[in-house]
This record gives structure tokens, C-alpha cells and sequence, in this order.
């Protein structure tokens, strides 16, 4: 059995505002209550995950044009992901032998997504998270063409856009930064509309669309 | 071994072709038929909850099982071919429905002189045109021959499309059964500006439905509402038709045929020249065996020639020799990627259905003079409004911004994602006898059968092709009002890594005598006559356009051969 791990949030160090799903459920905190959310790890340690965090948001930062990777709960997003069958390549095609081939065969590695993170955090170093934004940007920067880096680079994104049911694009704020509605039932009286005009109708995840919790596949097993 | 009771009609295979056959079967003989279906079974209603990018679009929750069976690539027959390990060029589907569940829905008839494509080339250009390496022919039925098949297959799905506004279509007997999609805003502005540069848009044909249409078997199913989840995933309304919408329901009510699922079919068995049924592994793992009179594979175009070459019946094809017929003729689809619109207004492209599109055919086929060009054929071209989902269209941004991550990335693809779109470029990919599927000697299934190998890289033809298409397409994205158009030139290689269409095509081809192809132009083994393949593994070359219609049309032209010649008078039929 492997130790409890939790990954705790500072309200205030997130500026102000932090909307967080925890358990699939929507939860909001204001910097006033000075709140501390713990989330339970499933992958991660604790410390990984800080380093992991630190990662994906330098890849998409909070800044001035919007909230970021720490915000929506990337690395949330990612632990589930490795945890499941995912990371332990349920559905890749794993038998060997394992050859090294050219690009246009694909990733033919043996090391699973967990594997690849394990290996990973050793690149991005114990220390990642306490390092200054540039130092960390020039960190990442030296491992750029690596598989790890491209699946982080990958799984942010997938963490800022995924449906929350997910653990990441927390309060739908990647959705509403880029004006994504999420899964609406129709949009037959907008097709033919709104021509050249934003058109930007209020975030909807799935479970709020049909009504019902709906279990990700990542938990399906 | 398990050995059931006899069946007349054995059909490997549960998606569009397999279904359909046994629907007709069911319909209008008193044959027992069983659908053999390696997937689970599926059921409309399935579909209510599945509008999740991440698990259906990304992780694939429809497609089929790698870790369980994959195929191997290569580029050349000079190279080791190694494990496709996750699937990401095509897309093989599994399950009830097959790929026919979470395709878009796009469904153009090809051109007629595709069928023909040997013969109207030389007839036009001289032999001395065709490439070195080619391995085009003609497909041993004309366009006028399917003709009423098309007209069937589209009453079957209830088309929407609007006929007479493409010069270039091949005659229609009657219009569509639906009148076209709404239009989004994207495809608008593309119709519009094609038009003005002298092309001729029209709305594309489409399997969603524009307004309510009850078919020919009293299939009722509603109009598509634009939410922008076909491809990939399964209609939550059933207004995309679906085999499991279409033709599952008719099925339900016919006495003599069964749709057996988790049944993995591995051979064709056969005795003295004719198949004598099928063995496959059911879901616990025991093997059994299918007795039939009559066996039909109809399991995707790897499949199909998998089983060939397993149950060995027919010449595996060595591409040293250019000697036999089983695995030749593969084909993908020449096809753009990044032929991306950058514009300074928003596309609400969250909105749209697999089908809500324009496309053009002027530079489609030989619909255009090749005469001083340095490639034949063409692409289907088209704008669509399929509805952009965030995790796959998000990070694209002009070419100014080289950063890949950070600040100015995110600010720049924050700012560009509602404002680019692509254009589709579907090229024609001709067949080459350097292009081909066999049997891999290293990588195994989770059975212990071998993998089927492919081989296959690009020509010039191809990336001529692209190149010329890219460049008249930026005149029209000029004419759009797009900032700035990006085209990526073709790949020098083929590759397993992006995208391009699910469209393979060959491996079992049709054709006009069995020095040349698999099938007969009645899709009837040409040594063994109670063996029968469906599928675009029959299609001898890719056509640019979608295959699924042009598939059930000869689907349904098989259906009667079969019934009206073939039961009548068992023997072959060409």
C-alpha cells in the first residue's frame, strides 16, 4: 500500500480566486478564507507533484492574459491520467521486440507514461519548484526534444481543456479563456448565425449537460 | 474445437458492409446468417453521455484494442517494419457498427471516371505518363453499373446534399433524399470566395441529417442538432447515420439472422475450393468453428486481407516479383495538413456536424487539364464546419511565433484559436507496386497470429499534387479575408504519427480478371465462388472522396447479385 499523498493548495498564493475540482465536484475558495485544499494524490508524491505543477506552468503560465496551468488543476489532471489505465499503457500495443526506428514509425519505447514521468522528474531536478521562473524556463528549454517533455507539453494542454470530470480545467477556466462552450445538446439555432461575431455562450460540462455525474473512463476499470 | 450447427450465410464482420449484407439477406431470403462481430455489442443509447474529447477523441475510447492487435510500417521493403503501437495515421474502428459509428458522415459518390482510372488516363495523357512505379487499373464496373446503388444507398441513409450544382458529379437518377445542411459560418465565406475566384462549391452531401427522413425499411431518425461531436464518437440522437441506428433495428426483427459479438474470426476454412465456414476465438478464448455455405468478410480493409493471408486462399503478393494478388493496391489518401486560415475574426467553430460543409471537385480528378502539370488527378476539397474541440485544435499559431510553450505561446494560441481554420485537401492516392500489405515475421496479435504488415511511403505525385492544391487554396483563403495562410508541404515519408483520413483502401481488390485482383467485379473470390469480400479492401486505388458510400452501393449491387444469380445458381458470377 503506497503512503496517502495530498497536494495542498494556498488560496492566497493563487491570487485570490481558486476554483478546484475535488472528486469530480466543483469547489470554489476565495482568498479571504485563507483556506488550505488538500487533494489526494493518486500517482504522485506530494513532492513530484509540486514539480510537475511548477512544470506544466511554465508551459501555460498564469499571466496577464489569463489564468494558467496551476489554476486548473493540471497536474490533477495528470496524477488521474497516470494512476489509470492510461499511464500504464493499458491500450498500447506492448510486446516486444522494442527497436529504436525512425520518427515516422512512432514512439517505439518500452517505458510506460508513469515510467516516462518517473524518469522525467529526474530531469526537471528535487529542486524545480523552488527555482526561479527564468531558471526554470532554461531548465525546460535542455530538455525540450525529449518524450517526457512532449507528453507534458501534451497533458497540459489536455489538463486546461479537458471536461472537469477529469480533474483539470478546473471551473472550466481554460474553456472560458479560449470562449469553448463545452458540450452544449445543440447549437442547430446558432449554426447559420452570429456570422463573423463572437458568439459565447456560458461553459457547460458534461455531467451539468446531461444531468447526471459521468464516470471518466480513466476510472472505468 | 467447438463445431456449431451450420449456417448458410457467415459474415466476419459487424460495421456498415456486414450489417447491410445481412440486412438484405435477412430481408429478402429465408437464409440463417450470422454476424460475427469481434467487439462488443452496442446499443444507440450508448451514446447519450459520450461528448468527452479526452476519452473518445484523444485516448480513443471507440477504436480498436493496440495492446490486443496492431499492424507493423515501414516505408520500403529495404526497411524492418516496426509496431504501430498506438494508432494515429487511421483510425481502425471495433465494436457493433465498426468505424461506421463514429465516422462524420460525409458521403460524396466518386467520380466516374475513377472507375476507370487506367484506361481514361492513357486515353487522355498517353501510358508514358504514369508513374514509373504505378499499379492503377481500372475496377472492372463503370460508374452508369453503380449508379442505382448510390441512388439506394443515399434513400438507406437519407443524404443531404443537393445535386446539380457540381459540374463535375456523375449523372444522379434522383435528387437527395434531404436537402443540404445549414451552413456554418466558415464554409460560408469559403463557398463565397471560391465562387468569386471562379470555382463551384456545393453543399457537401452528409449522413447527418438536415430534417427528419424515415427510410425505405421505416427508419425514422431526427435531424442533426450541430453539436459539433461526429467524428470520433457515436450521434447521442442518432440523427448521423449509424449502423447501429440504420440497420440493427431492421435486423432485430429478422428471424434469420444473429449478430454474435466477442466472436474474433482468424481463418477462412475451405476444402476443395470452397469455403466450408469460419473459425474464430469467442470472448472466453475458445475456439469454434462456423460451418457455412456461403462466407462473407466484411472486417475493414486490414482485416479483410489479413484473413486472406492467414487462411491462405489466393497468392500473398511479393512485391519483389510482382506476382500475386493478396496485399496489393494498398492505398491511404493523399491528403494536407495545416493548410491553415488565420483570421482577425472569430469562426464560432465550436458549432458544427461531420457533414455541415462545402466542398469543391474542380480540382478533383481529371476534372482539371494535367496536360502541363507534373502529377495526375486531384483532391476533394472542402471547408466544413465539424465542430473544433479544444484539446486537438488548440497551440496553433501564425508562423511569427516560433515558442512552442510559455507566455507567448499561450498568448498567441489563446488569440488564434477561434480565428484559424483548415481547409481539407483529400488527394487521390494512386496505387504502386512499392505499396502493399503482407504478413509481418516478427510481431504477433495477443493470440499468437502474425501482424499484418504495411509498407507504404509517398511518391511525387502525391506531394506535386499538394503543393499546386496548397497554392491555388491560399488565393482563396486571400480572397476569405484570412490574414495569413499556412501550408505545410507534404511529408517526404509517410508516417503512423498524425492524422491524415480513416480511408485505406486495397489489399483485396476487384478488377476485371484474377491475373489482376482478388475479386471478381461482383466482389466474388475469383477461385473460390462462396466467398465473397466487401469493403474498400476491394477498391483498387484510393478515389479522393469518402469511401463509406461508394462501400455500401457496392455493398448493395453484391446483395442482389448474390439473391437474383448467385442462390439461384451457386458458381461464379464473372
Amino acid at each position: 500500500m503506497r503512503r496517502r499523498h495530498f497536494l495542498t493548495f494556498s488560496t492566497t498564493a493563487l491570487g485570490g480566486l481558486l476554483i478546484f475540482t475535488l472528486d469530480r465536484r466543483p469547489m470554489r475558495a476565495h482568498a479571504q478564507s485563507e483556506r488550505r485544499i488538500r487533494v489526494q494524490l493518486k500517482f504522485f508524491d506530494e513532492q513530484e507533484a509540486l514539480r510537475v505543477s511548477a512544470a506544466a506552468a511554465r508551459i501555460f503560465p498564469s499571466d496577464a492574459t489569463g489564468p494558467g496551468a496551476p489554476e486548473a488543476g493540471v497536474v490533477i489532471y495528470i496524477d488521474r491520467q497516470l494512476a489509470g489505465p492510461y499511464g500504464r499503457d493499458r491500450y498500447r500495443y506492448t510486446q516486444p521486440p522494442f527497436e529504436e526506428g525512425v520518427p515516422e514509425q512512432g514512439y517505439q519505447g518500452k517505458a510506460t507514461p508513469r515510467e516516462v514521468y518517473r524518469q522525467g522528474l529526474v530531469l526537471l531536478g528535487q529542486d524545480f519548484d523552488r527555482l526561479a521562473p527564468a531558471e526554470q524556463d532554461a531548465r525546460l528549454r535542455a530538455i525540450e526534444t525529449t518524450y517526457f517533455f512532449r507528453l507534458l507539453r501534451q497533458h497540459t494542454i489536455e489538463g486546461m481543456f479537458c471536461d472537469p470530470m477529469h480533474g483539470g480545467n478546473a471551473g472550466m477556466i481554460g474553456w472560458q479563456a479560449i470562449g469553448y462552450p463545452g458540450p452544449y445538446m445543440s447549437w442547430s439555432g446558432h449554426i447559420d448565425q452570429h456570422y463573423g461575431k463572437p458568439y459565447r455562450p456560458k461553459p457547460r460540462s458534461l455531467s451539468e449537460v446531461v444531468g447526471y455525474p459521468v464516470k471518466p473512463w480513466e476510472e472505468a476499470e | 474445437m467447438k463445431s456449431l450447427p451450420r449456417v448458410d450465410v457467415a459474415i466476419a464482420g459487424g460495421g456498415w458492409a456486414g450489417l447491410l449484407m445481412a440486412k438484405e439477406l435477412g430481408a429478402r431470403t429465408g437464409l440463417s446468417v450470422v454476424v460475427l462481430e469481434r467487439g462488443e455489442p452496442r446499443k444507440a443509447i450508448d451514446y447519450f453521455n459520450g461528448m468527452d474529447e479526452l476519452d473518445y477523441a484523444i485516448r480513443l475510447r471507440m477504436m480498436q484494442d493496440a495492446s490486443k492487435e496492431t499492424v507493423t510500417f515501414r516505408n520500403t521493403s529495404q526497411d524492418r517494419a516496426l509496431p504501430v503501437r498506438q494508432f494515429a495515421s487511421f483510425l481502425p474502428g471495433t465494436g457493433v457498427g465498426g468505424a461506421g459509428e463514429h465516422w462524420n458522415g460525409v458521403t460524396p459518390r466518386f467520380l466516374p471516371d475513377c472507375f476507370e482510372l487506367h484506361t481514361r488516363t492513357v486515353e487522355r495523357y498517353g501510358a508514358g505518363r504514369l508513374p514509373a512505379n504505378h499499379s492503377i487499373q481500372d475496377w472492372g464496373i463503370t460508374y452508369a453499373e453503380l449508379e442505382p446503388f448510390y441512388t439506394r444507398a443515399e434513400k438507406l441513409l437519407g443524404i443531404s446534399g443537393k445535386t446539380g450544382l457540381d459540374p463535375f458529379e456523375g449523372p444522379h437518377s434522383e435528387e437527395y433524399p434531404t436537402p443540404p445542411q445549414k451552413m456554418g459560418y466558415f464554409p460560408a465565406l469559403f463557398s463565397e470566395a471560391a465562387r468569386s475566384l471562379g470555382y463551384h462549391p456545393s453543399p457537401s452531401p452528409s449522413a447527418n441529417l438536415s430534417q427528419a427522413y424515415r427510410n425505405p425499411d421505416g427508419i425514422m431518425r431526427p435531424a442533426c442538432q450541430y453539436c459539433g461531436f461526429c467524428e470520433r464518437f457515436g450521434c447521442m440522437i442518432g440523427a448521423k447515420a449509424q449502423p447501429t441506428n440504420t440497420l440493427l433495428p431492421v435486423i432485430a426483427r429478422q428471424k434469420g439472422v444473429t449478430v454474435r459479438t466477442g466472436a474474433n474470426v482468424r481463418r477462412v476454412l475451405y476444402q476443395g475450393g470452397k469455403a466450408t465456414g469460419v473459425s474464430y476465438v469467442d470472448s472466453k478464448g475458445a475456439e469454434v468453428v462456423q460451418p457455412a455455405g456461403l462466407v462473407v468478410l466484411a472486417s475493414w480493409t486490414l482485416n479483410n486481407t489479413r484473413l486472406l493471408l492467414l487462411s491462405k486462399i489466393g497468392e500473398a503478393y511479393n512485391a519483389g516479383s510482382g506476382k500475386g494478388q493478396v496485399g496489393r493496391n494498398f492505398t491511404h489518401q493523399a491528403s494536407a495538413h495545416g493548410l491553415e486560415f488565420f483570421f482577425d475574426r472569430p469562426l464560432n467553430r465550436f458549432m458544427g456536424s461531420g457533414g455541415c460543409g462545402t466542398i469543391i471537385r474542380d480540382l478533383d480528378g481529371d476534372c482539371f487539364d494535367h496536360g502541363p502539370l507534373n502529377f495526375l488527378r486531384g483532391a476533394y476539397i472542402s471547408a466544413y464546419a465539424m465542430g473544433s474541440r479544444p484539446i486537438s485544435n488548440f497551440g496553433v499559431v501564425p508562423p511569427a511565433v516560433k515558442a512552442t510553450w510559455g507566455v507567448e505561446w499561450k498568448k498567441a494560441a489563446i488569440d488564434a484559436f477561434d480565428c484559424t481554420a483548415t481547409v481539407g485537401i483529400s488527394g487521390e492516392h494512386l496505387a504502386y507496386r512499392t505499396n502493399y500489405l503482407d504478413l509481418d515475421p516478427t510481431y504477433r496479435d495477443s493470440l499468437g497470429d502474425p501482424l499484418l504488415r504495411m509498407t507504404m511511403d509517398w511518391n511525387d505525385n502525391e506531394r506535386n499534387m499538394i503543393d499546386f492544391l496548397s497554392a491555388k487554396m491560399a488565393r482563396v483563403g486571400g480572397e476569405m479575408g484570412a490574414r495569413e495562410v499556412v501550408a505545410t508541404p507534404m511529408a517526404r515519408h509517410y508516417d503512423v504519427n498524425t492524422y491524415k483520413t480513416t480511408h485505406l483502401q486495397g489489399g483485396t481488390i476487384m478488377g476485371t480478371n484474377p491475373g489482376n485482383s482478388v475479386v471478381n467485379p461482383w466482389l466474388q473470390h475469383w477461385q473460390m465462388p462462396n466467398l465473397f469480400v466487401l469493403g474498400a479492401s476491394t477498391f483498387p486505388q484510393n478515389a479522393s472522396g469518402n469511401p463509406t458510400l461508394t462501400i455500401l452501393a457496392q455493398t448493395l449491387r453484391t446483395a442482389d447479385a448474390i439473391v437474383d444469380r448467385y442462390l439461384r445458381d451457386p458458381g461464379p458470377l464473372a
